[in-house]
């Protein structure tokens, strides 16, 4: 009897854990706000992983991808189309100097080209061929302040992003203006995109129209809806 | 645990159990709606079955279905399943419970169990396990192992290179990441499917003593009434 009575009780409690896991319990904010703070704990252990000397992995030529997965929350055709003749890059925070950068100027900085992989937060990767200049390069240049703790961005598409500096200064992490040798194509983020191997592909932002340097942690587009802020590979 | 009929957990073991038990739920459910996101094959789980919020309410509240709030349960449950796990195995390990009560196993032993559990023969000695159920726990445990490398692996593949060579690259990290949380879903279902045709079991996994009476006084009257009970 009473093991049939525990049975019963068991099957109910069950039964009431699967519609908790199910749709309560992660729409609750006392939840959300734990599962924040573990968040935040997870940015700490990611920052103190990361080393400035380990790259990320390249891969031979012939693992590169032709044709690259376009990824955004709109389709390709919506994507901005930025023109040459009119586009500035935009300049300010912590750097000395703000004067706007046209396209020939950024095409005119010193380049490497690196086949490295990209990885998506959702678990799927591609290997592309970047050409562009290393970012490293491009904040010495403008006299950014790199003992800041952030960069962040802000796109044409309304996006926007931040990384520290330890990964802004990698070198590894690239203004790319090519991809598979070709200049970058417009969905793809012309004129060029930060790629940053050593981070999840949402944190490699597109169309970047303005970039800061700052001390207070950035916002980032897919951060505010809830992913994790460091997200590094 | 001691044989002759009675079944006893020591109160680490019952904690690192039921702390393992809930770490494994949140990264099941979690994990499936990851998956989901971008699928190895074809097919999605049930979204009632995964955890990550209801859809709706999740875009209304973040703008993103849920994958990111699964994402945060995946990278908050690792930490609990990592320490409830080494707090079972280095107990394990250190106290002879593993020593104990998963050996000796041999295959002539394991061989011999499984022909009797084909043929639903088996003897069910509370407090002592088979071959088969010796073998079950080893796996389960090595699965875990694999769970939590692999894992590290896919979690940060550009800090740890070259360790997902060890499967095949990054995508074959995933796929094995897949497949051993594919056999820790069937040892659940064997396992609670034991536990429910033996419920004594269960009681001893959670007050830490089930069988019948000793000539010394039993720890509390709750432990009395269920010994009167059964």
């Amino acid at each position: 009897m009473l093991i049939r009575r525990n049975l019963v009780e068991r099957g109910f409690s069950l039964g009431a854990l699967t519609l908790l896991t199910g749709c309560d319990i992660s729409d609750n904010n006392a939840v959300q706000s734990l599962l924040a703070r573990f968040s935040r704990w997870n940015d700490r252990v990611q920052e103190a992983l990361f080393s400035d000397r380990r790259l990320a992995p390249t891969f031979p030529e012939s693992m590169a991808v032709k044709n690259f997965r376009y990824n955004a929350w709109y389709g390709p055709n919506l994507a901005p189309r930025l023109q040459a003749a009119d586009f500035r890059l935009l300049l300010s925070g912590k750097i000395a100097n703000k004067k706007p950068w046209t396209v020939e100027e950024l095409y005119a900085l010193p380049q490497v080209t690196q086949i490295t992989r990209h990885v998506c937060v959702e678990g799927w990767s591609m290997i592309g061929k970047w050409t562009g200049t290393p970012f490293r390069t491009f904040l010495e240049r403008v006299g950014a302040d790199t003992t800041a703790r952030y960069v962040g961005f802000e796109c044409a598409d309304g996006y926007y992003e931040g990384i520290d500096m330890p990964t802004a200064l990698h070198p590894q992490t690239l203004m790319a203006f090519k991809l598979s040798d070709d200049i970058l194509p417009y969905e793809h983020g012309f004129p060029f995109k930060l790629r940053i191997p050593t981070k999840l592909g949402f944190k490699n932002p597109k169309f970047i129209t303005t970039i800061y340097v700052t001390d207070q942690r950035p916002r980032g587009f897919w951060t505010d809806r809830g992913y994790n802020w460091f997200s590094g590979s | 645990m001691s044989a002759g009929g009675v079944q006893k957990h020591a109160l680490v073991v019952r904690i690192a159990h039921w702390l393992q038990a809930l770490a494994i739920l949140i990264m099941i459910g979690s994990g499936w709606r990851i998956y989901n996101a971008s699928p190895i094959f074809p097919f999605r789980f049930p979204v009632w079955a995964t955890l990550g919020g209801d859809v709706q309410t999740s875009l209304a509240w973040h703008g993103d279905p849920g994958v990111a709030t699964a994402i945060a349960w995946h990278f908050a449950g690792m930490w609990l399943l990592l320490s409830s796990f080494l707090l079972f195995v280095l107990w394990g390990l250190f106290s002879g419970h593993f020593r104990r009560d998963f050996l000796p196993l041999s295959p002539r032993s394991l061989w011999r169990d499984f022909i009797s559990a084909l043929h639903f023969r088996l003897d069910h000695r509370l407090g002592e396990y088979n071959a088969v159920q010796k073998l079950f726990y080893w796996c389960v445990i090595a699965g875990i192992l694999v769970m939590l490398i692999s894992g590290l692996a896919i979690w940060k593949p550009v800090q740890t290179y070259p360790l997902e060579l060890l499967f095949g690259g990054f995508q074959g990290a995933r796929l094995v990441h897949f497949l051993v949380m594919s056999g820790i879903v069937l040892f659940l279902v064997v396992h609670l499917t034991l536990v429910a045709l033996v419920p004594s079991t269960l009681v001893a996994m959670i007050v830490g003593r089930f069988g019948p009476r000793e000539s010394k006084p039993m720890p509390g009257p709750a432990l009395r009434e269920i010994g009167e009970g059964s």
